[in-house]
Formats: structure tokens, C-alpha cells, sequence
């Protein structure tokens, strides 16, 4: 018995979160009195930092081309090798595509998109999960011996507690794929969102595409990814992927900028679990005021140039 | 090609939510439901669009109590060929994908759609659950899907992007956003779905490993802290010093 967390290389390196589900994994094993161990899939020249952050025991697989059939048999013979009996992963697209898979295939109890470490009571665990667009937190308990979760990014933030550790080459073969991958199209230099901390997103009070270079300006002096309303990627003012809310990615930064956007509860949905909201809207009635930690009333063509202006005085000093 | 399409019945997004029973059970009165959006903009709308090219079948099916008949009806009118309601009550993905899975397995389903998740307990659970009591492949997220012959290829939103993968297998793919567009039931679809096919299926049992104990609401906001539009070094300030978010 022991906790096995699933993490995967992204462009040759584990990156911060992957150390989210390390310290996650350390402190579930904290609360079941056991060990955390870690199966990472790809090639990363950091894997031993694992250790730092409470892994005991990591097992690493080369690069592998992704098909949910062949990563769900990895996964669940190295549990099974391991004894590991609580499988977490991060909530991204390989737990969409493997997480359910997993759960039948050992016979486990799955909660996926998790926000809270689990307790223990007696031998089931409870867990807490944002449910109906953030209106509501579920607790469930999973009742099986085996138990698998998925957990949503920026639930907790890395934690040093230890030294790097020692990662073996897992021995488990890879079987066969039935699926081909042929193309795989990312954009790179910037973080996607999912994965953001911070996010400056736009809306239609934009007025049109070719004022978005004061969106881009904001975001790039903070170092932050940006994002946009439902009409405005569906008028193709910006691409597609940008979309956020509930028909689009959902999204859990650490900072949310958003600028001229009315607040539908459909884009609320998307985006009302961040933790700090910022609002630029002309008007003072526009919902998304409600949502919002800060807010500033006025004129977004005057005012986010001027942001922008204060940030790079502050990061001056 | 035969063509299965789980649909689920949501509560509309903008609904008020509350709970009864000790916060274990969702309020249902006064609440509108609807087709899960995955459900009927893109999994149901492509499944039509592959047996309108391709020829086949479509058939709906759904979890769920006589209540979820409307929907499964919507669904008909929108261009589904048949349907099939299993008598249960939804307490689980995995609940859900075992009776899916039981009766797809008397079938042959080439392509197995569902939506991305639902959008009130938002799970992405049921798809890959069908699909390994199946022995399908699997692909969550589908963006894009076209066919030559048994060859399927699939377009999946990975993060900041895409990966395209082909199958010649039977496929469970979850809808998303670039799959189909919307298709509004007109007359005529609504006149025929009251003639179509609904057959109404006893459920096999399952024994739960997850259940709900509680639901609580979340920690209200504080309230919005306005910061003067003439002072943006404020704003830097309270970001960095309070929010610590800068
Ligand atoms: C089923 C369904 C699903 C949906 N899914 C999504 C989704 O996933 N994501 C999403 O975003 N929407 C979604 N929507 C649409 C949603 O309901 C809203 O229509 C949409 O979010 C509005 O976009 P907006 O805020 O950019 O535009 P608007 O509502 O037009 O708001 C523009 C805002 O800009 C402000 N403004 C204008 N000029 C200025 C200025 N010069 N300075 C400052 N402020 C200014 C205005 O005061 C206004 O508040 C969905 C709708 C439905 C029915
Ligand atoms: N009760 C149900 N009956 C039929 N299909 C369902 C049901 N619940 C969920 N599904 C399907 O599974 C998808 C994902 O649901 P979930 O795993 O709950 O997020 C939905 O978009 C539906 O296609």
C-alpha cells in the first residue's frame, strides 16, 4: 500500500506542475501513513528533483507516443508491481484520456478534477471537487481498496521537504499501440492555458482584433498568457484555443485579468476559480464586478496601457 | 457505420443551485434542464453528419429515469435514427459507462460518442470508462474526426494545442468545441422523433465506489475592492502586497 503519482516530461523537463502532484502525493501518503512513489513518463534531465518535494521512490519510462490502452497497462502494472493502491494524477489531458480507463481496469473508485487533500476515514478517503460551475464543492468518499484521482492545477503549490532521489528505468514493457500519432501541433514559447498562473484575457469590449496589441503588451510584461471571451474567438478576432469559459478551457491561474468582459455566467464558469480577479469594465453594474477581488470602472484603452506602464515601475524598483 | 451517442440531461448553467436531504441531493424544483451541451452541439450533431456521408445508423442512449424522455426526444428531432433509455438512476461514471457498455456490447458500435464531460459534475470519466469495458480506443476531447474506410483519424485538444491520431479499432471519442455546429430541431424533425424508436431497458447492478456525502456552497467572495482608474500603482500594490499575486 502506498501512493503512486503519474507525471509526465513536457519538452524534456518536469515543470512546476508536475511538483504540484509530487507535494500533492507526498501529502495524501502523509495522511494514509505511507510512501509516495512516482512513475514519470518521458525524458526529463530534472526527474531526481522529485525527490525534493517528498517522492521516495521514482520509476521513469522513455518518450512514448500517446495512446490511452498502452499508458493505462504501464500504469496499472506498475501499480500493481509497486503495491501502490491510490494512483493520482494532474488533471490534464492524459488523466481525461486515462483516469477513467485506469479505474476499471483495477476495479479503483475515480474522483477526477480534485481541489482539496484527501482525508482518511477508516479505510475510505473523502475529497472535495468544485461542481455546477463553481457554485457548489461535492465532497465524495471513495469506498474501494483501489482509489484513483485526478487534481486540478494550482490546488497546492510545490513544497521543498527533502533531497533529490534516485530514478530507476522502469523495467515494465511497453506493449504494443493499435493507435498511430501523426501529427502533434503545439504552440510553444508560451505557457498554455491550463497550465497558466497568470492570464490576461479580453473580451468584446475590445471593440476589434487590431487593438489587441495593449492585451499582449500587459501580458508579456508580466510574463502572463492571454486569453479571450466566447464572441470574440467565435468572430475569429482571436484563435480558438484562447477561448475560456465553460464551452471553452477552463482555467484556475493564479491571476485573472478581465478586460472588457460583461461576466456571463457562462464565462464565469470557466474562470471563477481563480484565485485573484482583476476587472477593467466601463460599466460599474457589469457582472463581473461580483466576481472580482479588484476592480477598476473605466475606460480599458486608457486604463491597461497605464497598468502596464505601473507594472514595469514597480518590477523597476 | 454504427453510430452510438451517450447524451446526459444538465442543469441549465444559469440555474440557481440548492440542495435537499442534508446536502447529499441537488434541488430539482423549479430547475430547467437540458441536453448537455457536448452532448447535442457536437457528439450528436457529428454522428449525423458521419451517417449522412457515410451512411449507417445513429442511436442515442441515456441513464437515467422516464424523466430524461424530452431530452432523448430532442435528440430524435435533431436527426438521431433511435434511442434507448436505460431505466437507472445516474449515481456514478461508473454506473453510467456499465450499463453504456452492456448494451454496446451486444452491438458492434464502430464510434461511440460522448461529450467532453457533463457540465454540472464535470467528470470526463464515463467516455474512457465505456471504452475500456469495451476494449475501444480511446480519445478524450475530439476537436476534429474524419473517416476513409476503417481508418479514423481524430484531432484531440492537448495542452496549448493538438495531436492527431489515427485508429482502424472501434473508437469511444468525447466531443469538444470544432467537432460539429449546432443544429436546431425544425418542424419536421420534431413531427418524425415522436414516431422513432425508444426502447426502455431494465439496468444491470453495480455496486458503488464513490458516492457524494455532502455538498456545501463556496466561500462567498468579499467583495470587490475598486481601485481608482487614475492609479494603476495601487493596483500594482494591492496585487503584489495583499493579493500576493504579482
Ligand atoms: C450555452 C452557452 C455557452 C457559452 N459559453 C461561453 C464561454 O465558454 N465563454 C464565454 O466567454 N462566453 C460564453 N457564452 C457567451 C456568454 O453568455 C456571453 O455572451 C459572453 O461571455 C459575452 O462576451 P463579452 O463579455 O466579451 O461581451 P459583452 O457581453 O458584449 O461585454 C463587453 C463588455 O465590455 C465592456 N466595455 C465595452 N467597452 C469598454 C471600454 N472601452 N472599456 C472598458 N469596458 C468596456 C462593456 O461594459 C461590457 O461589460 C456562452 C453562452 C451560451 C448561451
Ligand atoms: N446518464 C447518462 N446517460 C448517458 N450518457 C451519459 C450519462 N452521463 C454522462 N453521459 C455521457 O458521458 C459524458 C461525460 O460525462 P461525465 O463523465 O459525467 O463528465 C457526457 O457528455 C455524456 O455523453
Amino acid at each position: 500500500m502506498s501512493v503512486l503519482i503519474v507525471i509526465e516530461a513536457v519538452e524534456g523537463k518536469l515543470n512546476k506542475g508536475a511538483f504540484e502532484i509530487c507535494t500533492y502525493g507526498y501529502k495524501t501518503s502523509k495522511v494514509l501513513g505511507t510512501t509516495c512513489e512516482a512513475l514519470i513518463i518521458g525524458d526529463a534531465h530534472n526527474a531526481t528533483e522529485v525527490g525534493k518535494y517528498g517522492v521516495a521512490n521514482a520509476l521513469q519510462i522513455g518518450n512514448i507516443s500517446f495512446d490511452s490502452k498502452v499508458f493505462t497497462q504501464i500504469i496499472a502494472k506498475t501499480a500493481n508491481d509497486l503495491g501502490a493502491d491510490t494512483i493520482i494524477f494532474r488533471h490534464n489531458s492524459t488523466a481525461k484520456n486515462v483516469a477513467g480507463r485506469l479505474a476499471i481496469r483495477m476495479d479503483a473508485g475515480l474522483v477526477s478534477g480534485v481541489k482539496s487533500i484527501p482525508q482518511a476515514n477508516g479505510n475510505t478517503l473523502l475529497v472535495d471537487k468544485s461542481v455546477y460551475s463553481g457554485k457548489a464543492i461535492a465532497t465524495y468518499e471513495i469506498n474501494s481498496p483501489v482509489k484513483v484521482l485526478t487534481v486540478m492545477g494550482n490546488t497546492i503549490q510545490p513544497e521543498i521537504v527533502g533531497e533529490a532521489a534516485i530514478v530507476t528505468l522502469s523495467s515494465t514493457p511497453i506493449p504494443a499501440s493499435t493507435t498511430q500519432v501523426i501529427e502533434r501541433k503545439t504552440i510553444t514559447g508560451i505557457v498554455p492555458l491550463p497550465e497558466a498562473e497568470m492570464v490576461v484575457s479580453a473580451g468584446r469590449g475590445m471593440k476589434g482584433p487590431e487593438n489587441w496589441a495593449i492585451i499582449e503588451e500587459l501580458a508579456s510584461e508580466i510574463g502572463a498568457t492571454t486569453a479571450c471571451s466566447r464572441p470574440v474567438a467565435d468572430a475569429h478576432w482571436r484563435p480558438h484555443h484562447e477561448h475560456v469559459g465553460q464551452t471553452g478551457v477552463a482555467i484556475r491561474p493564479n491571476l485573472y485579468f478581465a478586460i472588457g468582459i460583461s461576466g456571463a455566467i457562462q464565462h464565469l464558469a470557466g474562470v471563477n476559480s481563480s484565485k485573484t480577479i482583476v476587472v477593467i469594465n466601463k460599466d460599474p453594474e457589469a457582472p463581473f464586478f461580483k466576481a472580482a477581488d479588484y476592480g477598476v470602472v473605466g475606460d480599458l484603452f486608457e486604463i491597461v496601457p497605464k497598468l502596464t506602464e505601473a507594472i514595469r515601475r514597480f518590477k523597476q524598483h | 457505420m454504427k453510430l452510438l451517442v451517450c447524451i446526459s440531461k444538465t442543469p441549465d448553467t444559469t440555474s440557481k443551485i440548492s440542495f435537499v436531504n442534508n446536502g447529499t441531493q441537488y434541488n430539482e424544483e423549479g430547475i430547467s434542464f437540458i441536453m448537455n451541451p457536448y452532448d447535442e452541439w457536437y457528439a450528436l450533431v457529428k454522428a449525423i453528419e458521419i451517417k449522412e456521408k457515410n451512411g449507417g445508423t445513429v442511436t442515442v442512449i441515456n441513464v437515467g429515469d422516464a424523466s430524461n424522455d424530452i431530452v432523448i426526444r430532442k435528440a430524435l428531432a435533431i436527426g438521431a435514427d433511435d434511442a434507448i433509455r436505460v431505466d437507472g438512476k445516474p449515481t456514478s461514471a461508473e454506473y453510467v459507462a456499465k450499463q453504456i457498455a452492456h448494451i454496446a456490447k451486444q452491438q458492434a458500435y464502430d464510434i461511440i460518442f460522448t461529450g467532453k464531460e457533463t457540465i454540472d459534475y464535470n467528470g470526463s470519466e464515463v467516455g474512457p470508462m465505456v471504452a475500456e469495458l469495451l476494449d475501444y480506443d480511446y480519445f478524450a476531447f475530439a476537436s476534429d474526426l474524419s473517416i476513409d474506410g476503417s481508418k479514423k483519424t481524430v484531432s484531440r485538444e492537448i495542452e496549448g494545442g493538438v495531436e492527431i491520431t489515427t485508429s482502424t479499432n472501434p473508437i469511444v471519442v468525447s466531443a469538444a468545441k470544432g467537432l460539429a455546429e449546432q443544429r436546431i430541431p425544425n418542424m419536421q424533425g420534431i413531427m418524425m422523433s415522436k414516431r422513432k424508436p425508444l426502447e426502455i431497458v431494465n439496468p444491470i447492478a453495480v455496486a458503488e465506489k464513490v458516492s457524494v456525502k455532502i455538498h456545501t456552497l463556496p466561500e462567498a467572495k468579499k467583495g470587490v475592492k475598486l481601485v481608482d482608474s487614475n492609479d494603476m500603482d495601487e493596483l500594482v500594490r494591492l496585487l503584489h502586497e495583499e493579493a500576493k499575486a504579482l
